[in-house]
């Protein structure tokens, strides 16, 4: 998979016509357009950044745009080890480990189950498969907060309310209407040819799957990835609700406990900080996942 | 090596003899297995979920889930709040903004992006990132951000434009649009990247024929381009749809539903009564409805877009 | 989750074999500089007496913590402790016998006695039986005024509401917005309980909220509280603000005139320094009617299996309500401590107005002990939209909130 990816990279560039010059008034547009959108894009992170380096005074001073007076880490410092959660003032940190714990394993059940969905649903129907893909595409519009006490019965009737193997369970589950959508509809837009060619080679399900499927979908991969990266790394409800000792919450607990406290004063340098620290993991997934978002491995496979 | 795998098979086969689809059921076994973890959560915990809620839409539990029965009553008191009224309004208007601007703004973004930017990388972040933060904080920063003492319209005034009013969240007829703008902002990064990720799985043959053709980019991208990513602007509407029912956060660390009621949503409507008034049955029934709604817009469509037998 | 079990079950011996040792999970939603710091005052003493707090705070507010609380119970691993309100927000985890009866630990301790106002126990009984120890008291009943701002004004500071009223006009003049008022509807219904007791009289609000009486609510009274709430709409006007720490900050930096809102703001007024009377003021009751709804927190034990664990739990249910445990948790929380016996150890002269009141009997139940969760959070809609609508009128409000009544059990 590693290899074929960077091959194909290597192969094929950006799409589209080449440009001509470099200040032609396409380009002007399109760069144009991109930087105001980006300042709409950036306009609240840069209200957050500046915030987290202010002191609190300087905060209720009340110019939100303006750069610090005076850089202080100390907030970045706090939301990180000393904010208190409860009784506990270990900050963010405490929880760190845990949200790992949680993230590796549902990421990557649910990614696999929901490519194999993907791919079984749009290559292998079989009698019934669109009815379940029907259930799961309402499944999606179903808020989950709804489906709460029914799961905690399950998961007590199963024996595993409380543990690590029931919350990866619950992320797989609600991550997969999404995530199988998005496989199935990439794995349809595969050239048929493909296939049909394999399957005359005498290919089955998971060679086909393994050697064909999987090497041509890195860009969808990217996709569910950041999907499930977010979605399990910022669960907060989840995770508290379905583990069932302080010691293994994820951190998103501590980060609800230094920015949600309903009484008592806001310390709303620390707040943007913790959640600007909270946010870096999927951050760092977002860029290093560019290079997987290659273009063109169909279009290459197909002309071979 | 995969691929080169791949190509071997498709020399071989060339033009040649079309393959059966595997209809049989022991042929289609592996897809059967493969399948199961999907069949077991469709029905245990989707239609299984659903189920139970149902059932206890029609009791009065309050804090517990009780089958003590009330027939129709949680229905009825549903029909009469005003708040549900407002909120279905509400839902309305923005979903139908939300719907139009993320599709337009998450293609037009992924198509200048893949016209061979400088620094993609840095812009598909910083449209990106957005998603990554939790809500409890992006929303007091745009409630900064339009607040009239301390946001832009202080700064604009500042610049010369006294007269300049935009004060969204204190005015119950545009709150909305102030969520809209916010959600707008957290939401089209992913939609942007589904739409890129859908536009680098197109052949570059169809760009070289298009230019031969002397048809425009523009044209290209809205006669050849789009109806090509069906499949993708599927996925994204999906996508966008369900944020949009199930719109929540967004509002709590926003509005709080605010001013008044005017900013209230039905998944609000549905939280506010499990765990603020602590009326399960209430909750459920909002619920049962938001599916019942949900259902009668999709089945149809699903059965056109999913039911038809496109290939095997 | 079997190794933890194994591994518990280990640990349960080992202590069990050493001094008895407890460790309980003991899960609240006090998060906040203060509140966390008050918590850590019975950790500590849980600590001292030789077993072990586990902390598992969740912040939020009732909303969020409670749906997990309740998911640990329905679950089957519920914590050892839970804090509630204390009001009717427990009643069917006791109907379904899902939570420790504490009766015993109430007799041998004293309770009944001890207990200042009755009504706090009241609270958690059920049938006779206690099912909760209560650990504080806040209350609705006060007013908040900036005399910082009332001196930029010139004007005298207000000894009640009417005094209140008349003097909104001038300090609009000055620039100043009389009522800070924050967004979030719990905080509009909580004003307007208070007015109504100020205006009504306790009768008429007890027989609107205790007798759920909806000639009370249409009575003359009422109206009188009705039509002084919708006027007050236009006293908050300049000043948006979501968050009620917000609002008090508006009458910390003078911006805003006055504040109503629980004892709680206080802490926000020791922040940033303000001395009780010389900054600030305050006005039990409006100044009208020297009274106090007194609500607070509790603490309640689901059932467990393990013996030694149930015995834990009344052990500490016991401690929480120990005088130096009580004195060292509220002064730290600036709440007043539940029992009329002990001394805090540093009272301003708003708390000590509190004390005196409690004191000398004048209390009521709090809201939230005679209305369900869900009447009050129709009540919670109701006022909310009233005060963002100018258009809506104190009579049409009057009559939705008595078909509200109507319905309440």
């Amino acid at each position: 998979m590693a290899d074929s990816g960077t091959m194909t990279a290597a192969m094929t560039g950006p799409r589209g016509p080449k440009p001509k010059r470099a200040f032609n008034r396409t380009n002007i547009m399109i760069y144009g357009t991109l930087i105001v959108v980006a300042l709409y894009y950036a306009l609240p992170l840069y209200v957050m950044i500046v915030t987290s380096l202010k002191g609190l005074p300087e905060i209720q001073m009340g110019n939100i745009f303006a750069p610090p007076m005076e850089i202080t880490f100390e907030p970045w410092v706090k939301a990180w080890a000393q904010a208190c959660t409860g009784i506990n003032c270990d900050g963010l940190s405490r929880g760190f480990w845990n949200s790992v714990r949680i993230l590796i394993p549902s990421l990557i059940i649910s990614v696999a189950v929901a490519s194999v969905n993907g791919y079984a649903l749009s290559m292998w129907k079989f009698k019934g498969s669109e009815v379940f893909f029907g259930i799961l595409m309402i499944g999606a519009f179903i808020p989950y907060q709804i489906m709460l006490y029914p799961i905690v019965i399950l998961l007590r009737e199963a024996g595993l309310y409380g543990s690590l193997t029931g919350l990866v369970l619950v992320h797989v589950a609600f991550g997969m209407p999404i995530n199988t959508l998005l496989f199935r509809n990439y794995f349809a837009s595969i050239p048929e040819e493909l296939f049909k060619a394999a399957r005359v080679d005498g290919a089955g399900f998971w060679a086909i799957f393994f050697r064909i499927m999987l090497p041509m979908s890195l860009p969808i991969f990217v996709v569910s990835l950041i999907i499930q990266v977010t979605g399990i790394w910022n669960d907060f409800l989840f995770g508290v609700t379905y583990i069932s000792s302080p010691d293994r919450y994820p951190m998103t607990v501590q980060l609800n406990n230094i920015v949600n406290s309903v009484q008592g004063v806001k310390e709303y340098n620390v707040n943007m900080a913790a959640t600007l620290l909270t946010g870096l993991v999927p951050l760092v997934i977002y860029f290093a996942s560019g290079k997987l978002f290659v273009r063109g491995i169909a279009a290459g496979a197909v002309k071979g | 090596m995969a691929l080169s795998d791949a190509s071997d098979v498709t020399a071989q086969v060339g033009q040649g003899t079309p393959a059966r689809k595997p209809t049989r059921i022991f042929k289609n076994l592996s897809s059967k297995i493969a399948s199961l973890p999907m069949v077991f959560t469709a029905l245990v915990i989707f239609v299984g979920g659903t189920v139970w809620t149902i059932v206890y839409s029609f009791t009065s539990s309050g804090l517990l889930p009780r089958l003590k029965w009330v027939g129709l009553d949680q229905y009825e008191r549903l029909w009469s709040s005003r708040k549900w009224m407002v909120s279905i309004e509400n839902l309305a208007v923005y979903g139908i903004c939300s719907l139009i601007l993320t599709l337009v703004i998450g293609f037009t973004l992924a198509a200048l992006l893949d016209r061979k930017v400088r620094g993609e990388g840095m812009l598909r972040t910083i449209f990106l990132y957005p998603f990554a933060l939790s809500f409890i904080v992006t929303g007091l920063v745009w409630q900064w951000i339009l607040n009239p003492q301390l946001g832009l319209q202080n700064v604009v005034r500042g610049m010369g434009w006294e007269s300049f009013a935009f004060d969204p969240m204190n005015n119950s007829k545009i709150v909305m649009f102030g969520l809209l703008i916010a959600g707008l902002w957290q939401g089209t990064g992913l939609i942007m990247c589904i739409m890129l990720a859908g536009l680098r799985g197109i052949d570059e043959d169809i760009w070289k024929a298009a230019r031969v053709d002397g048809i425009g980019t523009v044209k290209t991208y809205i006669r050849v381009i789009i109806p090509m990513m069906r499949p993708v602007f599927v996925t994204s509407l999906v996508l966008i749809g369900s944020g949009i029912v199930k719109l929540y956060d967004l509002v709590v660390a926003q509005t709080s539903g605010g001013p008044g009621i005017s900013s209230q949503v039905p998944a609000m409507y549905v939280m506010t009564s499990m765990f603020g008034g602590q009326n399960l049955g209430q909750g459920f029934a909002a619920s049962t409805m938001m599916l019942v709604t949900v259902v009668i817009i999709l089945v149809p469509w699903a059965i056109l877009e999913f039911g038809g037998k496109k290939r095997g | 989750m079997k190794l933890t079990t194994k591994l518990m079950a280990f640990s349960a011996i080992v202590s069990a074999s050493s001094a008895s040792a407890v460790e309980l999970e003991v899960m609240h939603w006090w998060t906040s500089g203060g509140e966390a710091a008050a918590v850590g005052k019975f950790a500590e003493a849980w600590d001292a007496s030789g077993n072990k707090w586990i902390d598992g705070a969740i912040a939020g507010g009732g909303d969020t913590a409670r749906p997990i609380m309740v998911s640990r119970i329905i679950g089957g691993d519920p914590p050892a402790a839970f804090q509630f309100n204390h009001g009717r927000q427990a009643e069917e985890l006791i109907e379904a016998g899902l939570l420790l009866d504490l009766t015993d630990v109430a007799e041998a301790e004293g309770w009944a006695d001890i207990v200042n106002p009755p009504n706090l126990l009241d609270a958690c009984t059920v049938d006779g039986r206690i099912y909760c120890a209560p650990v504080n008291i806040h209350s609705w009943q006060w007013m908040w005024l900036s005399n910082g701002a009332y001196e930029k004004a010139g004007l005298p500071v207000p000894t009640n509401w009417t005094e209140f009223s008349e003097s909104a006009g001038a300090l609009q003049d000055a620039g100043i917005t009389p009522l800070a008022m924050g967004g979030q509807s719990w905080q509009q219904n909580g004003a307007f309980g208070v007015i109504s007791v100020a205006l009504a009289g306790t009768e008429a609000w007890l027989a609107v909220n205790r007798d759920k009486s909806v000639d009370a609510v249409m009575s003359d009274e009422y109206t009188r509280v009705f039509e002084a709430f919708g006027a007050a709409r236009s006293l908050s006007e300049g000043l948006n603000v979501q968050d009620w720490n917000q609002a008090t900050a508006a009458v910390i930096n003078d911006t805003a005139g006055a504040q109503i809102m629980g004892d709680w703001a206080q802490g926000e007024f020791a922040l940033a320094g303000e001395v009780a009377g010389e900054d600030y003021s305050c006005l039990p009751g409006l100044g009208e009617v020297g009274v106090l709804q007194t609500g607070g927190d509790a603490f309640y034990f689901p059932v467990v299996d393990d013996a030694e664990i149930t015995a834990g739990q009344k052990e500490l249910a016991a401690l929480l309500l120990s005088p130096p445990v009580q004195v060292s948790f509220n002064s730290a929380k600036g709440s007043l401590p539940v029992r009329g016996d002990v001394d805090l150890t540093t009272v301003n002269e708003c708390t000590q107005k509190g004390l005196d009141l409690l004191a000398a009997g004048a209390t009521l139940p709090a809201g939230e002990t005679l209305l369900s969760p869900d009447t009050v959070t129709q009540l919670n809609d109701l006022m909310t939209e009233f005060w963002n609508t100018p258009s809506m009128t104190a009579a049409e409000v009057q009559s939705a909130y008595a078909d509200i009544i109507a319905d309440a059990d």
